[in-house]
């Protein structure tokens, strides 16, 4: 069976007929030539093919496309529009986060969509007191970024450069995440 | 000797990766994501049983499948030149030598008519009952060939020694099979037109795989092209062609031109990339009252595949880690119905790690020595296997550096002494190893172009190590210019030859060609400007030196360990690693390596098992949410350091490699510390929490 449906990705609006079996990340990267997002296990199990799909962090692959109509979606490169998104692709560069890179965009997604859930003062497993403004120390890093694995093993580069960044995003407490 | 780089300005240095804006961005193309005009795409069928044959395939329901073109089966296949590596040869036989077997492939227009119509090809087995169970008493166990280097290694009489010995240690270690899985899966994309054959693929070497697929097709490598510019990881399951490879390019050959993506699925990849065998390590150390080694034998026994056999190395390590007049090593095979075992980060050196290193902790605790003294002690000054000195053995500088780095000192001498709360608390240690290995035959070409600079290009491929930005900071110096003015190209057969990016040896061998290839530039067409156009191709030179001494990186890996006495739970807070790995030519680059290769061990330690389900015939855990790997929350501090090595022999650049040496010991400085925490000896990997329960 197929369907119509409009996706905008990294604010370009496209539309397309798309198999109903058809997974977001497979629209993305077999339909729409967008390959940004990865693929390393379509299973929900390893993070790469992670976006901001309506502002949030979401695995693709478990995302069926025709279940999206009229979605907006932010890869890593689109992220590179605002300066947060550049702020952390150049501390990935700077604290080397990755070696082949697979990993990556669905590592800065992830980031990108964890530091607006920190702003909004969402408590993760390991937030001592969950009323509190949460402050992304390592442990919480961690334990947030731990959706996205790196099997180059650039961990702590990664974390150091989240650091950075959620350092210089202080702004953002008090902030919200997009509902869905 | 061999030439040296004259200056060392970019080399040392630590720019940022050359390739790390394309790739934060998501723009660098990985294998699948390569333009191609109206692909196909192909889904592999497997085997449902684990030995026999098929009898017959019924394709009409899935060829029904809208979009579906063609399931290429053993009776349609095109054939392929048989008889020199069964892994590839695929469809050319009905047999099936292990589950998960390539036996057919749909070509469909979108994916989703491939994995479907896969899923509606009924398949009719002559079954066989099938043998997967390794075991160590197995009276079919075989002495394999050659294991890198021979098999089997005697000096002395080690079970004299050993009943003399006034200390101890006979214990039988396991390690777990494990699985590459970098996170880029296996893919090809195929095109044939009529020039030939053109893939893009993930691997470590271009060459390699193009001499492969050109033996498997009897093609002329001249009609084939492989490109590889950047590669999702690899650590030894890309090093080697393996059977999708062929099934991607028969499967274009049949679509007549249009080209055809495999991308195998993170399932497929366990049982169709390579995976290292499991190993049993029976391991003995006598050694005097001072702690002295008088008697070594390390006894393994491991699995290879009945279509292919693969001899995982794990005793070589220890023919060079400690001198003693008595010694033995053994490696003995079962031939299973299982996939073929293949290259994993540092094969051999790796699992033939784990077991003598826990064996030397408890050797330390029989003799009444702090590990790392012991291990002092046992310093050859030459090394034990071949007679011959060593270009440079540091593995005492990193002994003592580290353990002033960790705060060895601190460390009760007993084990079980320290509490805090739930938490048991302890420390441990081992020394890790791995050859330089150099491989002949890699060339580069330097061109001066119109824009002013230097342009590289090596067949070479950088699947994570750095290679793009590396060799460029080898050329600037070899060449005499800033690194700006070096442009770098690798990952294309249409490139000079390179060896493949394995064994730790990519930046020997391809780095050596470059300065070969530089000197002889500047020798042709002088020091200042030459002009646009000139161009100059090397290959490395033999080094003489690798025949005078034995060449080997080394490091210490210390762990802090703590395990809950309420539920096992193992945590690992601390990990430092100090290695001597010759010069470092990006620091910054380097440090990942080295804390990949240390996050890597931690993961064989905790966590990873391919789980054999024996009535099956298959690893059931085949997924990243049951094969654990080890995530970002279990690595709460990882810290590796260098010591500042100058090895005139090695190569040019005197470097060593150190794409391995970081995972090799880390799974044993893990099981230590978890022994001194707990007084637990655990002697199997991974070292789980219910090792601890009935402690
Ligand atoms: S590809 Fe989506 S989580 Fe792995
Ligand atoms: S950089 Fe290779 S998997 Fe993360």
């Amino acid at each position: 069976m197929e369907a119509d449906i409009t996706i905008t990705v990294d604010g370009e609006q496209h539309r397309l007929v798309t198999d109903t079996r058809t997974t977001l990340l497979d629209a993305l990267r077999d339909r729409l030539g967008v390959f940004s997002p990865k693929k390393g296990c379509d299973h929900g199990q390893c993070g790469t093919c992670t976006v901001l799909l309506d502002g949030r962090r979401a695995t693709t692959c478990l995302a069926l496309a025709v279940a999206h109509d009229g979605a907006h979606v932010t890869t890593s490169a689109g992220l590179a529009a605002d300066e947060r998104g550049q702020a952390l692709h150049q501390a990935f560069l700077d604290h080397d986060g990755f070696q082949c890179g697979y990993c990556t965009p669905g590592q800065i997604c992830s980031a990108a969509g964890m530091l607006d859930e920190a702003g909004a003062g969402w408590a993760s497993a390991v937030t001592e007191d969950v009323r509190a403004e949460p402050e992304l120390d390592e442990a919480e890093i961690r334990e947030r970024m731990s959706g996205n694995l790196c099997r180059c093993g650039a961990y702590a580069g990664i974390v150091e450069a989240v650091r950075e960044v959620a350092e210089h995003d202080g702004s953002r407490a008090g902030g919200e995440v997009a509902n869905r | 000797m061999t030439r040296s780089i004259e200056r060392v300005a970019a080399v040392g240095t630590a720019p940022e990766r050359v390739d790390g804006r394309a790739k934060v961005a998501g723009k660098a193309p990985y294998a699948y994501e390569h333009p191609v005009e109206r692909p196909a795409y192909a889904h592999p069928i497997q085997a449902t049983i684990a030995a026999g044959r098929v009898r017959g395939i019924d394709t009409a329901r899935a060829l029904a499948v809208d979009g579906v073109h063609t399931v290429l089966t053993p009776d349609n296949a095109p054939p392929l030149r048989r008889g020199q590596d069964a892994e590839l040869e695929i469809l050319q036989a009905p047999d099936v030598a292990f589950r998960g077997q390539i036996i057919g492939c749909v070509v469909a227009d979108t994916p989703e008519a491939a994995r479907h119509a896969a899923d509606l090809v009924a398949v009719d087995y002559e079954r066989r009952d099938h043998d997967v169970t390794l075991a160590s008493d197995r009276p079919d166990l075989y002495r394999p060939g050659e294991v890198s280097h021979e098999a089997d290694t005697e000096d002395g009489d080690v079970d004299a020694a050993l009943a003399g010995a006034a200390a101890r240690v006979e214990a039988e270690y396991r390690t777990a099979r494990n699985h590459n899985n970098p996170l880029e899966p296996h893919t090809t994309v195929a095109v044939w037109d009529a020039d030939g054959l053109t893939l893009y693929d993930s691997t470590q070497g271009v060459h390699s795989l193009r001499s492969a697929v050109a033996e498997v097709f009897d093609l002329d490598e001249s009609r084939i092209r492989v490109l590889a510019p950047y590669v999702g990881g690899g650590f030894g399951s890309k090093g080697t062609a393996h059977a999708h490879v062929v099934l991607a390019a028969l499967a274009a050959k049949r679509m007549s031109g249009r080209p055809v993506k495999l991308a195998l699925t993170r399932q497929q990849t366990f049982t169709l990339a390579g995976y290292r065998t499991p190993t049993v390590q029976r391991v003995a150390l006598g050694a005097d009252t001072d702690g002295r080694i008088d008697a070594l034998a390390v006894d393994v026994v491991e699995q290879t595949s009945r279509v292919k056999a693969f001899a995982e190395q794990t005793a070589l390590p220890s023919r060079t880690m400690y001198a003693a007049p008595h010694r033995r090593t053994t490696h003995r095979m079962a031939a299973l119905d299982v996939p073929v075992t293949s290259w994993m980060r540092a094969p051999g050196v790796c699992p033939g790690m784990f077991g003598p290193e826990v064996a030397m902790d408890e050797l330390a605790e029989r003799c009444g020595l702090d590990p790392i003294e012991l291990r002092l002690r046992n310093e050859p000054d030459r090394d034990p296997e071949t007679g011959k000195p060593y270009s440079t053995r540091n593995l005492a500088e990193c002994l003592r550096g580290g353990a002033r780095r960790f705060g060895w000192d601190a460390r009760p001498a007993a084990p079980r002494q320290t509490r805090q709360g739930e938490w048991w608390i302890g420390t441990g240690v081992a020394s890790s190893t791995y050859p330089v290995h150099h491989a002949p035959g890699s060339a580069a070409r330097i061109e001066r172009r119109a824009d002013g600079r230097y342009h590289v290009g090596v067949g070479a491929v950088d699947i994570g190590t750095g290679a793009w930005t590396v060799l460029g900071q080898i050329a600037a110096d070899a060449l005499g210019v800033d690194r700006e003015d070096v442009v770098v190209t690798v990952g294309d057969t249409a490139l000079p030859f390179a060896s493949v990016a394995g064994g730790s040896s990519g930046t020997t061998n391809w780095g050596s060609a470059i300065v070969a290839a530089a000197h002889g530039f500047r020798a042709r067409f002088g020091d200042d400007d030459p002009p646009a156009g000139s161009e100059h191709t090397e290959s490395a030179p033999e080094n003489p030196d690798t025949e005078r001494f034995a060449m080997h990186a080394f490091g210490a890996q210390f762990a802090e360990v703590h395990v809950s006495a309420d539920t096992g739970e193992i945590r690992v807070p601390r990990l430092l690693g100090v290695f001597a790995a010759g010069r470092i030519v990006n620091p910054r680059l380097a440090r990942s390596q080295f804390l990949g290769g240390m996050t890597m061990g931690l993961s064989m330690a905790l966590h990873e098992e391919g789980v054999m389900d024996e009535r099956l015939g298959m690893v059931v855990n085949h997924d990243l949410a049951e094969y654990h790997v080890a995530t970002n929350a279990d690595v709460p501090s990882v810290e590796a350091e260098w010591i500042d090595e100058h090895d005139p022999h090695v190569n040019p650049m005197g470097t060593k490699g150190i794409g391995e040496i970081g995972i090799v010991g880390t799974a044993a400085a893990v099981a230590n510390a978890a022994y001194h925490a707990t007084g637990v000896r655990v002697r199997e990997l991974p070292v789980t929490a219910d090792r601890f329960l009935t402690a």
